[in-house]
């Protein structure tokens, strides 16, 4: 009887504080109250000091002119542009040093991983060697040493080191042709991205094909085909809209064509060959971590080292690689602040730098500096977490 | 030395959001309870701030700093050195890690205005030029069209190498750094053609090359480079003793004390020294300090010319003649009010 009662009837009203899900709410809201109240509290407390002392604040300064040079920017900038523009300036070759190596340092990292894991003596061994001393070096004498080398191996600029008459390595950098484009130009570029979609199409008819019948199609070579040769038959039918624009030595230094500054080649460098030893490690625990009873199903079923490797091993591999992947590219990607040390115009020797020195805000530089890398590190996550759950364990 | 920058930052931020902030008019009175001056120098820079081998501070900037030691306690060596980059100076004095800077700052309008800092004076009338090797054969800054140019970021050396080649429309590749010696590393390795500054830190820091003798300081000058000490703004009781304290060797000199006679100058029937050296008026207790205050300089510190010569006048390795920092009466700049 009584149960039925409790059961039917509405709950007994109960005060709020005593109700738990209320309580929990009431909690919450507190919780989040003081935090808002003691981030503005600080922003309060912040403004009134700097305007006490008579410093300025705000965020006007972004668009004041710069007035000062840097050596290598990604999108037209002068001396007369703005701080605003200076700052993109630094945060694009941040960007441009992360992109370029993460690429490279997980190329590097795989290769390292499975030569680690190689039966052959002397790899695995220079692998391991490889490894423990690129990881164990603090990562700022890396790049001073690599700087250093880079500095002091190669000549002045009229005693440059040519290859084919047409690229330059000397102490300035790295000089080569560059592209110079032309009307008509779009068209390469159309059929560039028409072969790229028709890959992305081939290898979706392939994949069901195979699904459906079970013969495979060499997407891979075909793709590589279509997207190599289909733009260079445009560009021959369009009549090559481009012509190279060579590098010259005049006066001091060459003029002309494309330069990677040496401060570039070798900041990337020391972030890839550290970043890579870490990568290395991860891929090899990774593989190692697949129970051998997969390889050895692998091999029941007639396949041979190479498909069991690809097709069996990786992918379960992946999903144990790939969360400490990510981490490894937010790494590259912070470290890249080190250029400051040898003078590669990245975000921080930039805006919390240069332009922080030069206007004296520094709360609000370095707040959109912090801002600025938090953003960028939450993006590489969401893209690697997509990436995650799309090779993640279907189950079925 | 980004982490020190980074910190001071961190430390700015830190300080400017606390509640019970410094208030203005106190610097003098925290200097005194603390028994040390917090004074920001270079980093090293022969002839203006310098340790040697023992970690003695030396130099032309070093005298300032112990000037104002000598002033307020009577005992030059209750100075904390704390040595700043370009980068990081003004952050470090905005944040309450120095009381002043002594370390070769130009004083600029907007240094004195938006930064919110006051310069006290004039030290050292500069300009910027230009250092290349002897065997570019470059005999005047306008042929370095082209030319890498090595210079240290955050510095108004920056502002007017950009200026000065915008001007005279010459292509320039800028490599910055943050820290002088690392300037100097590469313009020694050769990654630039020329490297720029203000004159006396051209010769201050060719002494520090493989080879100076390779290298020449071209005859140009491109900018003026009024350099000075500072202090934060808003505190004028802390600001008047850091100025006084210079305007006192500037004075002494023009009076004909130095170091050797300052005690039988004290004696002297001459109102103006004896004014100076505290025998005469209160003038020490308006600052805030004991009437000897001067005294105390040109006895542990000498006169500005004293200080010149010693540090970076010709007979130094530095060897940079008076000019424009001669006093007035010898045909400079170098001008003092009086103390009346």
């Amino acid at each position: 009887m009584a149960v039925e009662v409790r059961g039917g009837a509405a709950p007994p009203s109960v005060a709020v504080w005593n109700d738990p899900r209320a309580r929990a709410i009431i909690f919450q809201a507190l919780a989040l109250a003081a935090v808002v109240a003691f981030g503005l509290y600080i922003f309060n407390n912040t403004y009134t000091n700097l305007e006490k002392r008579g410093i300025a604040s705000g965020f006007a300064f972004l668009g004041s002119t710069a007035g000062f040079g840097i050596i290598m920017h990604l999108i037209p900038y002068a001396e007369d542009s703005s701080y605003g523009v200076a700052m993109l300036v630094g945060l694009l070759n941040t960007l441009a040093v992360a992109a370029v190596g993460i690429v490279l340092a997980t190329v590097l990292g795989f290769v390292v991983g499975i030569a680690r894991l190689s039966r052959n003596w002397l790899i695995s061994r220079i692998a391991y060697v490889y490894i423990e001393s690129m990881r164990n070096v603090p990562l700022l004498l890396q790049i001073f040493f690599w700087y250093q080398l880079l500095g002091k191996s190669v000549p002045g600029p009229k005693q440059s080191i040519v290859f084919l008459d047409i690229f330059f390595l000397n102490n300035r950098g790295f000089y080569t042709p560059a592209p110079v484009f032309e009307e008509g130009f779009w068209e390469i570029v159309v059929g560039f991205v028409v072969a790229c979609i028709g890959s992305f199409y081939l290898s979706r008819w392939s994949r069901r094909r195979q699904e459906a019948t079970g013969q495979q199609f060499p997407v891979f070579l075909t793709s590589l085909g279509l997207i190599v040769v289909l733009p260079l038959l445009v560009a021959l039918v369009a009549g090559m809209p481009f012509h190279w624009d060579y590098p010259s030595l005049q006066g001091f230094n060459f003029t002309g064509g494309m330069v990677l500054i040496p401060e570039f080649v070798s900041l990337t460098f020391a972030l890839v060959v550290y970043t890579a030893a870490y990568i290395g490690e991860i891929v090899r625990s990774g593989i190692v971590a697949v129970s051998h009873g997969q390889t050895e199903a692998a091999y029941s079923l007639g396949l041979r080292p190479g498909p069991t490797l690809r097709l069996v091993v990786i992918p379960q591999a992946m999903r144990i690689i790939i969360p400490p992947l990510t981490s490894q590219f937010l790494n590259l990607t912070k470290n890249s602040s080190l250029a400051t040390a040898i003078a590669y115009p990245d975000l921080v020797a930039v805006f919390a730098g240069t332009i922080l020195n030069q206007t004296g805000q520094a709360v609000e530089c370095m707040a959109i500096t912090m801002a600025i890398y938090l953003t960028t590190s939450l993006l590489t996550s969401m893209f690697m977490n997509w990436f995650n759950a799309s090779v993640a364990l279907k189950e079925r | 030395m980004k982490h020190l920058s980074l910190v001071a930052a961190g430390a700015a931020l830190a300080m400017f959001s606390m509640a019970g902030t410094v208030e203005a008019q106190q610097t003098l009175a925290q200097v005194k309870q603390r028994g040390l001056i917090q004074c920001g120098v270079s980093q090293s820079l022969p002839g203006f701030a310098n340790p040697d081998a023992q970690g003695n501070w030396a130099g032309f900037d070093v005298d300032m700093c112990k000037a104002i030691a000598a002033a307020v306690f009577g005992d030059v060596k209750r100075v904390k050195y704390v040595p700043t980059t370009a980068r990081e100076r003004f952050t470090v004095l905005q944040a309450g890690d120095a009381d002043l800077l002594a370390r070769n700052t130009t004083w600029t309008m907007s240094r004195d205005t938006q930064l919110g800092f006051d310069f006290v004076g004039i030290n050292f009338y500069d300009g910027q030029g230009f250092m290349v090797r002897k065997d570019l054969n470059v005999k005047s800054a306008k042929q370095l069209a082209g030319a890498a140019v090595c210079t240290q970021t955050g510095t108004t050396t920056e502002l007017n190498v950009a200026d000065f080649f915008r001007t005279n429309k010459m292509a320039y590749k800028v490599v910055a750094f943050e820290k002088n010696d690392e300037v100097l590393a590469a313009y020694d390795s050769g990654r630039c053609d020329v490297f720029t500054t203000d004159r006396s830190g051209l010769a201050a820091d060719r002494t520090k090359l493989k080879d100076p003798n390779a290298h020449i300081i071209l005859p140009d000058v491109i900018s003026k480079e009024p350099l000075g000490p500072l202090v934060r703004h808003g505190d004028n009781n802390w600001g008047d003793v850091i100025r006084w304290a210079f305007f006192a060797m500037v004075n002494a000199e023009e009076l004909g004390i130095t170091q050797a006679n300052v005690d039988q100058m004290a004696n002297s029937p001459n109102p103006e020294i004896k004014r100076l050296l505290g025998k005469e008026g209160d003038f020490g207790k308006m600052l805030g300090l004991d009437n000897n205050w001067a005294h105390n300089i040109i006895k542990m510190v000498g006169n500005y010319g004293e200080s010149y010569e010693r540090n970076v006048g010709p007979k130094t390795p530095i060897g940079l003649e008076r000019g424009v920092n001669a006093l007035w009466t010898a045909g400079g700049l170098q001008y003092a009010p009086p103390v009346r």
